[in-house]
């Protein structure tokens, strides 16, 4: 037997979960359209390798990963890109993003796939397999899989898997624990491998006795130290750093990497997708998607990445008096712009709303300091001095009171008796603070790029006058060479070269130019230090000389 | 769908029903005054509702803020019932209804209203009425059986309202002075503890019928702790301090110190553990600042009960205790999810 470990707060909402959980997964027919986003992950956007008009297969790359962090886009069946161009898409911000548009062939003819035996494989490799194979974390953070696969500077002890699922309504994770275990711990074996972990944990919340049966069965099989365990059910116990510190009683705190404590955490559904990536070589294409709320049969469904909302929520029956869509759980999901926005890596859950279902909220009260949101609060913060703080603009003592900690997991809103939606206010809080940082640091470097001009342009104007006088001074001792050497010619008795008139008037006129030259003021040396203007003054000083002795000399031949 | 957000889903609770919650939980207590000292005090708690609830009225319509919500939310006739209960049932009316309309308009909106108060809005309305009034404060009436005479309802409405007694009939028949007051006032002069125990006025606890109503509060007090509308903190570290304060001078010196139990079941300790103290707006929000918090006010509430000149101190206890809220709050931060282990 395992020791659990605790984490602060957490709540208890209606989990809502059995009515999607009826039937076993089931796979969505084919849409008319497919609209695929090329930024469904975390970091760089995909870069696209197709044009309007080409034919593509399913599996065939249609998005390059980008350098850095960033992950592959595929066509998810066989058929033609119809258009490429910026759609709205299934993303906190509701700004529309680049997607290419699918009209599938109906042949759904896959590429040729070709697994490998991983084992044989460096973990490079691996990593390089997922990353074009665009395997991204499925629980919701969709951050890219192979990045969480290179070994660091930390040896990881312990490889988290989670099954939790501790967001009402959704059962994503529990039907596909159910019906895939084998695949998921086949998953779980490449990732304890690549990260040369010890152990791997499995965590499930106990109100999913049959997933936790079923991985249990297909852990036995495994070579593999996995251990299935059963967690108690308390929202949000799924974080990834409530579970880790309820398997391993370590707690990650924000701004720390896991790995730097030596444990790395997977969605269960993550797993099996590097399962399919790595052993039958098949990408991304698509994932299971809970389909609930305000329908006549909620379900889980397969549903390949880019297929309309629309035609997820029709299959299920969505009834009439729906007025808007949910990604996600009722606790931390995201609204929809709309039902034409298409399935990405990160829908795990669409929820159809309506006035009945999540009526709103009645309005806030005063705060009454009664603290029920500290006591649920799972980063153990005090939300009703960050809502304060927050509500008062005053943005430093929010920071200085951990609000960048909050895990935006809802469990304050949920139980507050005033009402009060405290997670916007702190959502607002951080928004402020990073628009101000990013004011802040384009302000620097507006500041510091002004200065470097200020600074160009003076150094510009002092190596101009150096140069200048430079020249100044070469030319004049070039001159009083000249000068030495006529004298010499003339003390010698050499007969200068013979002058015709015209001759010497080309010479006056050149003699003429210069002086008017030197007459000009050259503009760039009016903002000059006194020290520069003195020494420009000593070279004046000294050319109206040379000038002299040069105009008399140019008349001397003459005499 | 502007305000369209997660989470989507909220517990079903509301500051009404916390607040109607406390109110039940007061029903033991007052259902035992009722019996031990007549229905009087039914008066002064209609009284104060009444007056708390017009005051919040007017109050939230000069100040141009909604007006039915807040009505609704019973934070008002809390504090009305609390004032009622802690002031002699026997008073005239407008004793009543001054404290209360100065809890409600000065110590709670001239403060921005609900959830801004800084000072526990019954005990300012108790302190006003005790500094200004403090003869008409003094009319405790004797508990059921244990007077020469008893007035009637119709007689007690009679005092309330018009300020008359029956001929012949002087105001000391029917009050006395508190079982803590008749306590410090025979110390003075030189009694035993043990033989002014005996005196009738005292029960097995403390008060003959004071004790019982105690005893009502402390089973609304359970109540609350139950339904986890309190944290055990406050009741705990109050109860606990004063236990142990009363316990050293009782251990030291029993002649001139009463038990702890004594001072448990005294004036309005109980009263003060689960209803006064842990009102949420003045008291801190960390755990270990309710601690530190009740701690003093159970320590201040026994000096000024055995060394002050008032015979009980819940009231200013919690007072002062209130104005340390936000340095205890600012020094009683806990540390956050990961922070807690020591750097290594």
């Amino acid at each position: 037997m395992t020791t659990l470990y605790k984490f602060h707060g957490g709540v208890h909402p209606p989990t809502h979960k059995a009515q999607s959980t009826r039937t076993p997964i089931v796979p969505l027919p084919l849409p008319a359209k497919l609209v695929i986003p090329f930024h469904q992950h975390v970091g760089n956007i995909a870069k696209p390798l197709v044009q309007v008009g080409d034919h593509v297969l399913k599996g065939q790359l249609i998005g390059m990963p980008e350098d850095g962090i960033s992950s592959a886009i595929h066509a998810s069946t066989s058929g033609t890109i119809s258009e490429i161009g910026m759609q709205v898409v299934a993303h906190a911000s509701g700004l529309p993003d680049l997607c290419a548009t699918l009209s599938p062939d109906g042949k759904d003819e896959w590429i040729p796939k070709t697994g490998m035996d991983f084992r044989s494989a460096s973990a490079a490799d691996v990593r390089q397999v997922l990353r074009l194979a665009g395997v991204v974390g499925l629980g919701g953070a969709v951050f890219p899989s192979d990045m969480k696969l290179r070994v660091g500077k930390h040896k990881i002890k312990t490889l988290v898997l989670n099954g939790a699922e501790c967001e009402p309504y959704i059962t994503c994770d529990d039907m596909l624990m159910r019906e895939r275990a084998a695949e998921i711990i086949k998953g779980a074996e490449i990732m304890r491998w690549a990260l040369e972990a010890e152990q791997v944990l499995v965590g499930i919340e106990d109100n999913k006795p049959e997933a936790i049966a079923a991985m249990q069965q297909a852990a036995l099989a495994s070579a593999d130290d996995i251990k299935v365990i059963a967690v108690p059910t308390l929202y949000p116990g799924g974080g990834a750093k409530q579970l880790i510190r309820v398997l391993t009683g370590i707690e990650v705190a924000a701004g720390v990497r896991s790995t730097d404590k030596g444990v790395q955490c997977f969605n269960v559904a993550t797993a099996q997708s590097i399962y399919r990536a790595v052993q039958c070589g098949e990408p991304l294409l698509s994932r299971i998607v809970t389909v609930t709320g305000n329908v006549k049969q909620a379900q889980n469904l397969e549903v390949l990445i880019g297929t309309p909302v629309q035609d997820v929520v029709n299959f299920a029956g969505v009834l009439p008096d729906t007025d808007s869509y949910i990604m996600g759980g009722p606790m931390m999901g995201l609204p929809l712009p709309g039902a034409e926005v298409s399935i990405v890596k990160a829908a795990n859950c669409i929820i159809a709303s309506s006035p009945q279902l999540f009526p709103p909220a009645p309005p806030a009260m005063p705060c009454i300091r009664c603290t029920r949101c500290a006591e649920v609060c799972p980063s153990e913060l005090q939300p009703q001095d960050l809502y304060w703080f927050a509500k008062a603009k005053d943005f430093g003592k929010a920071q200085e009171f951990s609000l960048f900690d909050c895990i935006e997991c809802g469990a304050c809103s949920y139980v507050c008796p005033s009402h009060i939606p405290l997670v916007q206010y702190y959502r607002f809080a951080k928004s402020e603070i990073w628009a101000r940082e990013s004011d802040k640091t384009s302000a620097d470097a507006a500041r510091e790029r002004f200065e470097f001009r200020e600074y160009r342009i003076e150094r510009e104007k002092q190596e101009k006058a150096e140069k200048l006088a430079a020249k100044e001074k070469a030319a004049a001792e070039a001159k009083l060479a000249a000068a030495k050497l006529a004298e010499a010619q003339a003390t010698t008795n050499v007969t200068p070269p013979p002058q015709t008139e015209a001759e010497a008037k080309i010479q006056a006129a050149i003699e003429q130019a210069k002086l008017q030259a030197a007459a000009v003021k050259p503009k760039n040396t009016e903002q000059l230090t006194p020290q520069q203007q003195a020494e420009i003054a000593e070279i004046e000083a000294r050319r109206t000389h040379i000038h002299a002795l040069a105009s008399s000399e140019a008349e001397s031949p003459k005499e | 769908m502007s305000a369209f957000f997660s989470p989507f889903i909220s517990k079903p609770d509301s500051v009404s029903a916390i607040m109607l919650k406390v109110m039940l939980a007061l029903l033991p207590g007052i259902a035992l005054y009722v019996w031990y000292f007549g229905p009087a005090i039914l008066v002064s708690i209609t009284l104060a509702s009444i007056t708390a609830l017009s005051t919040e009225a007017a109050m939230l319509k000069i100040r141009r803020r909604p007006i039915m919500p807040f009505l609704k939310d019973n934070s008002a006739l809390l504090t009305g019932w609390l004032l009622a209960l802690s002031i002699p049932p026997l008073a005239p009316w407008w004793l009543v209804v001054v404290g209360t309309a100065f809890c409600i308009a000065i110590a709670k909106h001239l403060y921005g209203g609900l959830g801004n108060n800084p000072f526990n809005p019954a005990m300012i309305g108790y302190a006003v009425l005790i500094v200004s009034f403090p003869v008409q404060m003094t009319h405790w009436i004797t508990p059921h059986g244990m007077g020469a005479t008893e007035l009637s309802f119709v007689q007690q409405l009679q005092y309330i309202f018009g300020g008359t007694l029956p001929d012949g009939l002087k105001l000391d028949a029917v009050t006395m002075a508190t079982p803590l007051d008749t306590l410090k006032t025979q110390l003075h002069l030189s009694l035993p503890v043990s033989e002014i125990l005996t005196q009738p006025i005292f029960g097995r606890l403390a008060g003959h019928g004071s004790e019982m109503v105690a005893i009502g509060f402390l089973i609304g007090g359970l109540y609350l702790l139950a339904t986890r509308i309190i944290s055990w903190h406050l009741p705990v570290a109050y109860l606990g301090t004063l236990f142990a304060v009363a316990g050293i001078f009782h251990l030291l010196d029993p002649a001139h110190y009463v038990t702890p139990l004594f001072h448990w079941f005294s004036g309005a300790a109980m009263l003060g553990a689960f209803f006064i103290l842990t009102d949420p707006i003045s008291s801190p929000t960390t755990h270990k600042g309710k601690i530190i918090f009740a701690a003093g006010a159970g320590l201040i509430t026994y000096l000024i009960r055995v060394f002050g000149s008032f015979p009980d101190g819940m009231a200013f206890a919690t007072l002062l205790m209130n104005i340390c809220v936000p340095l205890i709050d600012a020094y009683t931060q806990p540390k956050v999810f990961g922070k807690k282990e020591a750097k290594p």
